[in-house]
């Protein structure tokens, strides 16, 4: 079990958290040809490594936020407010 | 058997021979002493044989004397106690224990399954694999045998009545392990200051020291631990867990933790306000490692046999428990180690008649008054057993200069006990769930931990020092240094030893040669699976020799013990299989849990009511009372439907909906999703959500709407309504109240974080009763209210903010019965009295309160889809006849694009339609499927291919006949086209329809 860095609350177990998968996925507007539209709804990148995906703090403050973390060893580098670029 | 306690020495042992504990094995009464655990017990009793193996049902002894035993598990007490299978060696004794043998009928000494070690053959390696692949109809022949046979135990049939709990907690420096390196590191840590959590599996800290005492800086083992103890009881920063294993090593430093609070009380004598076993998950910042090693057996024929075992093992009977395991033994060794064994065997008057050394060369450590006494047989190896029940005699035989084969004819030596000494394996289990990767070490011939994953390191034996001053030392530097990376101390005082692995000269481990090429199958690898060295050679043979195939192939290493005992010893075989050393073939993975785990200590306190928090509605109490029947819906509990006395279900339901159509009726809709949506950016944000239009919404309206996901398919419905110019109350299915709530949020915190709208759900602040039937109007009329229900002024789809029967009310004019219906929102606390009120006032106008069950038929009859029951989530807003709900003038909403796909737009899609069977007697059943119908009939051709299935059915008690809903390829262009239903495996003739069967032109709810 994880233990996750909710940028609002500090350090809380995996289970207080949902995972929405990868983040800074871009929502195309009406106009986007459907290669695009199929690139946001399916594709989704499955790196052995960092990987940027969104969190949801459900059984705490109720807010989602993003997190970097490594597929392979689970070390989560970094937790950051939802709109906003993580740390270096 | 023999007489009571006849293997007990006279004096001797660290048990307390003051008192007498009672207990029973397979019916036979026993004694032991406080201090013994259930193994020495029974070896005290002269219990030899103390069950019967997994497969071939060979009798089989007590192996071992810890967590690595293969051998002596056992099933303890009986009824709301039973414990289906527990290790003889890690039970303690107590007054009153009942325990009983595993796989053996009508008990261990004489089981009538033993007949079955006579067709070994019958079931090699890979026999479940190969079984299946055999025609059908075979696996139908042996199922019955083999469901009978597999297992290990018999779960208990009476409900656990016990108590669990499930601990969370926290500290600076985990230790695992209190043995002489454990001890080490976390008093060395609480001494730097750290809080630490010491972890011990037994009753009391001292590990190795406690079964064979060695001497420390001038002092006993036992004295050392005794200091030690009294360091960290002394200190509030330190917190001791005894009879806890660590049974998992988890992402980010986590160790779960099996406590074994009571298990050590005859459960009569259990204080109730103390749970049997308590799952600790403990969060450390840094773990320390110290889990000791498990001695490796040695392999010949017949080395299952009761009086085979290991030396340490028979060392620690007679020495900490005062127990004989034998009267004359032979030592099997390969290294320095089985001699400290012999000579504890020796101090408590067991005979050696010979020391069997495989190593060819003169080793160091030799016990010099063993060797004056006994005659040790160098470059030689035990190569078989005999005695079937019990070990009368070892065969010895001299080996080459090669060690790898035979040199010369065997000899026979009398003995009733054979100690075998194979070297030792760190126990690395939990080192390796954390991650980390093992190094093969060839001093010690064994598995270390070498590169780690999380934040631990191991000390001593785990870590491959067996040296006890060395472990210490390295314990030491352990805590102290872990200490200091959490920020207390200084870091070690002294560096840690560079680990000079004062060798025990171990003779690389290998398969030994054997008399015959046939005795392989009796030489058991994994003891407890019953797998031999046959079958891994077979695995190999058959292409399955990579070790996690053959694990798997041969069930090697599968069993409860996790192949302590077994695994190195298996991948030696592999590799001679392969013309390969042992070192070249990669090691298993280790899973979690370390020793087995009641399902009730993984529930903890999450059973029954409080397995998941039931919800309930402020009208609930009302409608128990009244006899409803009561179904789950989600976490919520609702009446399905209200039967009078004697009256059945069908005949229920059959009341409710002809009062819905005729008079008047109430149901509970609190459970409806509510949010309260308010805001300058509100329609904005229901645009997005809905895929009709909510900009030409007035205040005072209400508008259905249907929501897709971002792929087109339907999410949910609802309804919702303007309350004024930013605020807007919405209504969703009860089942997703929470999903969509939760969505909604998603999109506004993560897509839209700048508008301004508010999306607050307000599920159980609002009781909501549904009011409808044709009388419905005339029922309210009668409250006090402040509501002009003239229908120009509260038309269909309209709402209104007043209040009723002095309460603050929301009606809402929408119907999904299809007739004149209010749907009323009071705050909770008034629930019930509205409700209580409603039925007062109603009495003489044939008013009944309804459950789900009548309003699913009702809106049937109307064709009304229910998202989640007749469309999931394959299901699209077309699909479901909606075309006329999806905005053409919005520039996006949710899953609009997604309507353009191909996907979405091509023909064979399943779609919504009525059905109805042509005998209107037939409700057919939820689920069927929907051939052709010429397809039910012509069987030549195979099965017919489904068109659609049933998603709704029931009979209408309005329409006497009847009706069901279903999703069928291109249904909206086959209405009227008769079709078949596989009714459980009945074909029924049936015709598609529009769903529409009642009052299609809506003028009823429109009244
Ligand atoms: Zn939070």
């Amino acid at each position: 079990m994880l233990l996750i860095p909710c940028p609002h609350c500090g350090e809380r177990n995996e289970i207080e958290f949902a995972c929405g998968g990868q983040a800074h996925l871009e929502r195309p507007g009406p106009q986007a040809d459907a290669t695009r539209w199929a690139r946001y709804l399916y594709y989704r990148a499955n790196p052995n490594g960092t990987q940027r995906e969104r969190w949801f703090h459900a059984a705490g403050c109720r807010r989602w936020f993003n997190v970097e973390r490594d597929t392979a060893s689970h070390e989560i580098r970094t937790a950051y407010p939802m709109g906003e670029a993580p740390a270096p | 058997m023999s007489t009571a306690q006849s293997r007990r020495l006279p004096q001797g042992g660290r048990i307390d021979r003051t008192r007498s504990l009672r207990f029973s094995f397979d019916g036979a009464a026993m004694t032991g002493h406080p201090g013994d655990t259930l193994a020495s017990a029974l070896l005290a009793n002269g219990v030899d044989i103390v069950g019967r193996s997994f497969k071939r049902h060979r009798p089989r002894g007590i192996f071992s004397a810890g967590a690595e035993e293969p051998n002596a598990w056992v099933s303890l007490e009986h009824g709301a106690h039973a414990i289906p299978c527990a290790a003889a060696t890690q039970v303690e004794l107590y007054d009153g224990l009942i325990a009983r043998s595993l796989n053996c009928w009508p008990n261990a000494s004489f089981d009538l399954g033993g007949v079955l070690d006579r067709f070994a053959a019958l079931m090699p390696a890979g026999f479940y694999y190969k079984t299946f692949m055999w025609p059908a109809r075979a696996w139908g022949r042996y199922e019955h045998i083999i469901r009978h046979a597999a297992g290990l135990a018999r779960a208990p049939l009476a409900p656990d009545l016990e108590r669990y709990e499930r601990r969370f907690d926290h500290c600076d420096v985990l230790v695992i392990g209190a043995g002489p390196a454990g001890l080490a590191a976390a008093a060395a840590a609480t001494r730097a200051g750290a809080r630490i959590l010491l972890v011990e599996e037994r009753a009391a800290l001292g590990g190795s020291l406690l079964d064979l005492d060695a001497a420390i800086d001038a002092r006993s083992g036992l004295d050392w631990t005794a200091e030690r103890t009294a360091v960290l009881e002394s200190c509030a920063r330190a917190r001791i867990l005894t009879r806890a294993s660590a049974v998992g090593y988890h992402d980010h430093n986590l160790v779960s933790i099996l406590e074994r609070v009571q298990d050590h009380v005859a459960p009569g004598s259990r204080m109730r306000t103390l749970p049997r076993q308590r799952l600790w998950h403990v969060r450390a910042r840094r773990v320390v490692l110290a889990t000791g090693s498990f001695e490796r057996p040695l392999l010949f024929a017949n080395n299952d046999t009761p009086g085979v075992m290991l030396a340490h093992a028979a060392a620690t009977y007679a020495e900490r428990y005062a127990v004989r395991a034998g009267r004359r033994a032979v030592l099997f060794t390969d290294n320095d180690s089985g001699y400290r064994a012999a000579a504890a065997l020796q101090a408590a008057g067991i005979e050696i008649v010979a020391a069997v050394d495989r190593r060819p060369a003169t080793s160091d450590g030799i016990n010099a008054a063993l060797e004056a006494r006994v005659p040790i047989l160098r470059a030689s190896a035990v190569v078989a057993v005999r005695g079937g029940r019990k070990v009368r005699a070892a065969l010895v035989a001299p080996l080459d200069a090669s060690g790898e084969r035979l040199a010369g004819a065997a000899r026979s030596f009398d003995c009733d006990l054979v100690c075998v000494a194979g070297g030792w394996n760190p126990a690395v289990h939990l080192f390796s769930q954390s991650g980390g990767k093992l190094r093969f070490e060839p001093a010690i011939q064994a598995y270390v931990p070498a590169q780690s994953a999380q934040q631990e390191r191991s000390a001593g034996a785990c870590a491959g020092t067996f040296s006890l001053l060395d472990g210490i030392a390295q314990g030491e530097a352990a805590g102290s240094q872990a200490a200091f990376e959490c920020g207390h101390g200084s870091g070690p005082v002294s560096p840690p030893p560079a680990a000079p692995r004062r060798s025990s000269n171990p003779a690389p481990v290998r398969e030994l040669p054997s008399l015959a090429r046939s005795a392989r199958k009796n030489i058991f690898v994994d003891i407890l699976n019953d797998v031999s060295a046959a079958d891994l050679a077979l695995a190999s043979h058959e292409g399955y020799g990579a070790p996690e195939l053959a694990k798997r192939y041969t069930t090697a290493g599968m069993g409860v013990d996790q192949g302590r005992t077994g695994n190195i010893n298996a991948l030696a075989v592999l590799a001679t299989a392969q013309g390969l050393v042992l070192e070249q073939l990669p090691t298993t993975t280790f899973r979690p849990p370390y020793v087995p785990i009641a399902f009730g200590a993984m529930a903890g306190r999450d059973i029954g009511a409080l397995y998941e928090p039931l919800r309930r509605t402020p009208i609930s109490d009302w409608h128990e009372a009244h006899a409803a029947l009561m179904e789950p819906v989600g976490a919520w509990r609702r009446p399905a439907c209200y039967p009078r006395a004697a009256e059945s279900f069908a005949a229920a339901v059959r009341r409710e909906c002809i009062a819905a159509r005729n008079a008047v009726t109430l149901c509970d809709v609190s459970t409806l999703g509510k949010l309260d949506i308010h805001g300058p950016d509100a329609v904005r944000l229901l645009d997005m959500l809905y895929t009709n239009d909510f900009s030409t919404l007035k205040p005072g309206r209400a508008r259905y709407g249907l929501m897709l996901k971002d792929d087109g398919m339907v999410f949910d419905d609802g309804t919702t309504s303007r309350l004024g110019a930013d605020r807007y109350f919405m209504t969703t299915t009860s089942g997703h109240a929470d999903a969509v709530a939760d969505w909604i949020e998603e999109w506004l915190q993560c897509e839209w974080p700048r508008w301004r709208v508010f999306a607050v759900p307000v599920t159980t602040q609002w009781a909501g009763i549904l009011v409808s039937g044709p009388r419905a109007r005339v029922l309210l009329e009668r409250l006090e209210t402040s509501f002009d229900l003239a229908r120009e002024r509260c038309p269909f789809m309209s709402i209104h903010q007043g209040s009723i029967e002095g309460a603050p009310a929301r009606l809402l004019r929408v119907s999904f019965t299809g007739e004149l219906a209010y749907e009323l929102y009071v705050p909770a606390r008034y629930g019930l009295g509205l409700w209580q009120r409603l039925m007062d006032r109603g009495s003489d106008l044939g008013i009944e309160p309804i459950g789900t069950e009548a309003l699913h038929v009702l809106r049937a009859e109307k064709g009304f889809f229910v998202v989640g029951h007749d469309a999931d989530a394959t299901v699209s807003a077309r699909d479901l006849g909606a075309e006329w709900l999806i905005s053409r003038t919005k520039s996006d909403f949710i899953g609009k694009h997604s309507l353009s796909r191909p996907e979405l737009k091509r023909s064979g899609r399943l779609q919504f339609v009525g059905l109805e069977s042509d005998d209107p007697g037939i409700v057919v059943a939820e689920g069927s499927p929907i051939v052709a119908a010429s397809g039910a009939t012509s069987r030549q051709h195979g099965p017919a291919a489904a068109i659609g299935r049933v998603t709704s059915s029931y009979s209408s008690p309005t329409l006497g006949r009847s009706i069901a809903l279903a999703m069928v390829s291109d249904g909206l262009a086959r209405l009227g086209e008769a079709v078949s239903v596989i009714d459980r495996g009945t074909p029924r003739a049936a015709r598609l329809c529009s769903p529409r069967f009642y009052d299609p032109e809506g003028s009823r709810l429109h009244g």
